[in-house]
């Protein structure tokens, strides 16, 4: 009987999941219900998660509860402890959740909602929720080793290299967008600068609360950093209206680019505890609170999505980026349906409090859905806006011209209809003096996520909404930021180590200076270019950083599908091998048009050429010409880059398919580097408590 | 009363959780260890003040990648 009602209760989420999807893919109608996203969302992954995911972990992986985990075995009360698998779950879930998967679902919007959101559902489910799963469990049975050194361990020396300098380059990209997306929020916004801003003093105080004033007692001081930014939040609106305050914050894009490189690096060499830490515990409830806050809004207001499923710039006009459907919303999206990042959180970080083995579907599968979730609901926050609007905001000066008028009637030429007196009316309701191109997704988020709020909460408070989700947005960037720049400055001060140990010294302060300044350099060359481009510097990052996440993502899947034929389980090694086969198509047409287009808005070499033909000939306009030596120099870098991207990827998959042929033709491999089996002695109830 | 019982100590167990999860108790997770597993030895390492701790933990807390997109 009870079999019976289970069956039929799983009948009925499979038919709900098919009724939702179809009603998503199917609209041609002015709008549709969010809550038909929620409900396909919903049961997708309740399919996925109780029957392949089941399958995967009891059948592939053959996950052994009673085994002894390294968090058990190494056990030293300080980095490696057993945890109750709620706490690894939210360890874990605020580990691998950052602004990724709110800006990309945002970007790749302008394809219309279809695409976006079925890739981040499928990809999820079948690509993302897989890698970190299987990466987690395959660094448990390794002593919590790091994807790099499992690619080495189990491939080769070329696998663990390419590893390191993948993660080494995804890193500099990322904080380069990154910080172009703050710069896009906070330029000539005052009142957005100085909540930001006021982000850093708030920081430093809660960590010298912590670290002196009560030592230890994190929850309090977090509740009361918490609090001072939402002071901050509601103190920026002052400030916005002190005509005298209000010009110390009021800053070109330029201005706002230097000050956070100068943080940047002031952030990688002050110690942790200053800055770092404290700020990362803010952003942490900040981004929680938030993603809860917004899930509810969604469900009690049930916002009307305008955008069309498709929209015409799927054949590569599109004005946020140039590309077409395939393969670019697929690199856009990267973060909420699959992430190479995550593997490096999945092995290395987390195994270290995994408590059993057990419960690896629910961290490594569970918090994967719930982040593609977060995609989900970005996508319905950018798509409740009226198309118009949402071009209007996130379309470069570049692309529709710096004039309103002439932007608005650029939009209205799509057959998108906006109005100049709507986009004055939106930003004072913002309490901003304009919201035109501001490219990278931030804004247009934050718009959606203030009208949602708003609507579900008061409408009276928008402009603060609008705020309090600028200012959640960048908390979390910065602390990317500031953790992305310490850890490359760790991996190159590692790397130099080899060649003049003394620079492999942690805490000597010249290696320290050094490589942090080399971090910073890097990419802050990436964000001053992408500033001063006139064409908003998104489309050329993003792209970037999208095809380096999912080379980061097909050497984890290499090494897990390297492992799986390994261990003699070549028949479901396809678990992995297919996300690897699909990555590796995706991220090498990418690359290959990337680097050969003709296209001037997707090839970097047609656009490097094309504007030094300009430039010779004598056509452009003086202030563009006087920065397209540097445009043209870092398309052809960029150019180079993708190609010493995609080669490094090839060497990896190379690297693994001479290991599956060694296994096949039964030479000699490099041996498996699991830990041999040993008893659980933790009962449940004693981790459980 | 017993109604109003279970329910606080749903909220005793949800706040030990948020605890948890903040790093609120790491030290006395700590001294539970220091208790549990070297109490015995003669070697063992002197247990340390909260703030020497708290200094040790979060160091270690930011050596690898703990942070991601």
């Amino acid at each position: 009987m009870q079999k019976q009602l289970k069956f039929l209760l799983w009948v009925a989420v499979l038919g709900l999941g098919l009724a939702a999807v179809s009603a998503i893919a199917l609209n041609r109608g002015e709008s549709i219900s969010a809550m038909w996203f929620i409900a396909a969302a919903a049961c997708i992954y309740a399919i996925a998660y109780r029957f392949y995911a089941a399958w995967i972990a009891a059948s592939v992986l053959t996950v052994d509860a009673t085994r002894a985990t390294p968090a058990e075995r190494l056990d030293n009360g300080r980095d490696f402890i057993p945890t109750n698998k709620w706490v690894v779950f939210g360890h874990h879930f605020a580990a691998i959740a950052g602004p990724g998967p709110l800006i990309g679902p945002t970007l790749a919007a302008q394809f219309g909602y279809l695409p976006g959101t079925l890739w981040i559902l499928v990809g999820a489910v079948l690509g993302g929720a897989v890698q970190d799963m299987v990466t987690l469990f395959f660094s448990t049975r390794r002593n919590a080793r790091s994807l790099g050194q499992m690619a080495r361990d189990e491939i080769g020396p070329i696998g663990g290299a390419a590893a390191l300098i993948g993660t080494f380059m995804i890193m500099i990209i990322l904080i380069a967008v990154l910080g172009l997306v703050v710069v896009n929020a906070m330029k000539h916004s005052p009142w957005a600068t100085s909540t930001v801003a006021a982000t850093i003093p708030i920081a430093m105080l809660v960590g010298f609360y912590m670290r002196n004033f009560r030592p230890g007692r994190v929850l309090e001081a977090s509740l009361l950093g918490v609090a001072l930014l939402l002071l901050a939040v509601v103190g920026g609106g002052w400030i916005d209206h002190q005509p005298m305050l209000r010009q110390w914050f009021d800053h070109e894009g330029l201005s706002l680019a230097w000050a956070i490189i100068a943080y940047g690096f002031a952030a990688a060499v002050v110690p942790v505890w200053l800055l770092l830490a404290p700020r990362d515990y803010l952003s942490t409830f900040v981004k929680l609170g938030t993603v809860m806050l917004l899930a509810i809004a969604i469900v009690i207001l049930q916002p009307q999505v305008h955008m069309p499923a498709l929209t015409q710039f799927t054949d590569g006009s599109g004005p946020i980026f140039g590309g077409k459907l395939f393969p670019f919303v697929f690199i856009t999206i990267a973060c909420g349906a699959i992430s190479g990042f995550h593997s490096l959180i999945a092995s290395g970080t987390t195994p270290k409090l995994l408590a059993n083995e057990g419960d690896i579907r629910m961290i490594g599968y569970g918090a994967m859905l719930l982040e593609s979730f977060v995609a989900i609901m970005a996508m319905i926050a950018a798509t409740v806006l009226e198309p118009g609007v949402f071009f209007a905001i996130n379309s470069p000066a570049g692309v529709v011209g710096s004039e309103a008028v002439d932007a608005i009637a650029k939009i209205n030429s799509w057959g998108f209809a906006v109005t100049v007196e709507q986009m004055n009316q939106l930003a004072r309701d913002m309490g901003e003096s304009s919201l035109f191109a501001r490219t990278g997704g931030a804004p247009s988020l934050a718009v959606g996520m203030a009208s949602i709020f708003g609507n579900a909460f008061g409408k009276g408070m928008l402009a603060i909404w609008y705020h309090f989700a600028i200012m959640f947005e960048a908390i979390f960037i910065l602390t990317t930021l500031d953790a992305g720049t310490r850890v490359g400055r760790f991996m190159l001060q590692d790397m130099l180590g080899n060649i003049w140990p003394k620079m492999g010294q942690t805490s000597w302060m010249p290696s320290v200076m050094l490589t942090s300044g080399l971090v910073v350099a890097g990419w802050g060359y990436f964000l001053y270019i992408g500033v001063i481009d006139p064409n908003g510097g998104v489309n050329i990052l993003w792209p970037l950083f999208g095809i380096a996440n999912q080379m980061l993502a097909a050497i984890a899947l290499c090494v897990a599908t390297g492992i799986l034929v390994k261990s003699g389980k070549f028949k479901v090694a396809w678990i992995t091998g297919l996300p690897l086969v699909w990555l590796l198509t995706v991220t090498t047409s990418a690359a290959w048009q990337k680097i050969f287009s003709d296209d001037i808005r997707v090839g970097f070499f047609a656009a490097a050429n094309d504007l030094a033909d300009k430039l010779a000939a004598g056509v452009l306009p003086l202030e563009k010409a006087a920065v397209a030596p540097k445009l043209i120099f870092n398309q052809q870098l960029d150019a180079y880059l993708t190609v010493f991207l995609v080669v490094l990827l090839w060497v990896v998959v190379l690297d693994m398919l001479y290991v599956l042929y060694r296994y096949f033709s039964k030479q000699p491999l490099m041996p498996l580097t699991e830990v041999p089996y040993q008893p659980t002695r933790l009962l449940d109830n004693w981790v459980r408590d | 009363m017993t109604a109003l019982a279970r329910l606080w100590k749903k909220i005793r167990h949800l706040g030990h959780r948020v605890r948890q999860l903040s790093g609120d108790d790491a030290y006395e997770v700590y001294v539970k260890h220091h208790a549990a597993f070297h109490q015995a030895s003669v070697d063992a390492p002197p247990l340390l003040s909260r703030k020497e701790f708290f200094k040790y933990w979060q160091d270690s807390q930011w050596q690898g990648v703990n942070r991601c997109c």
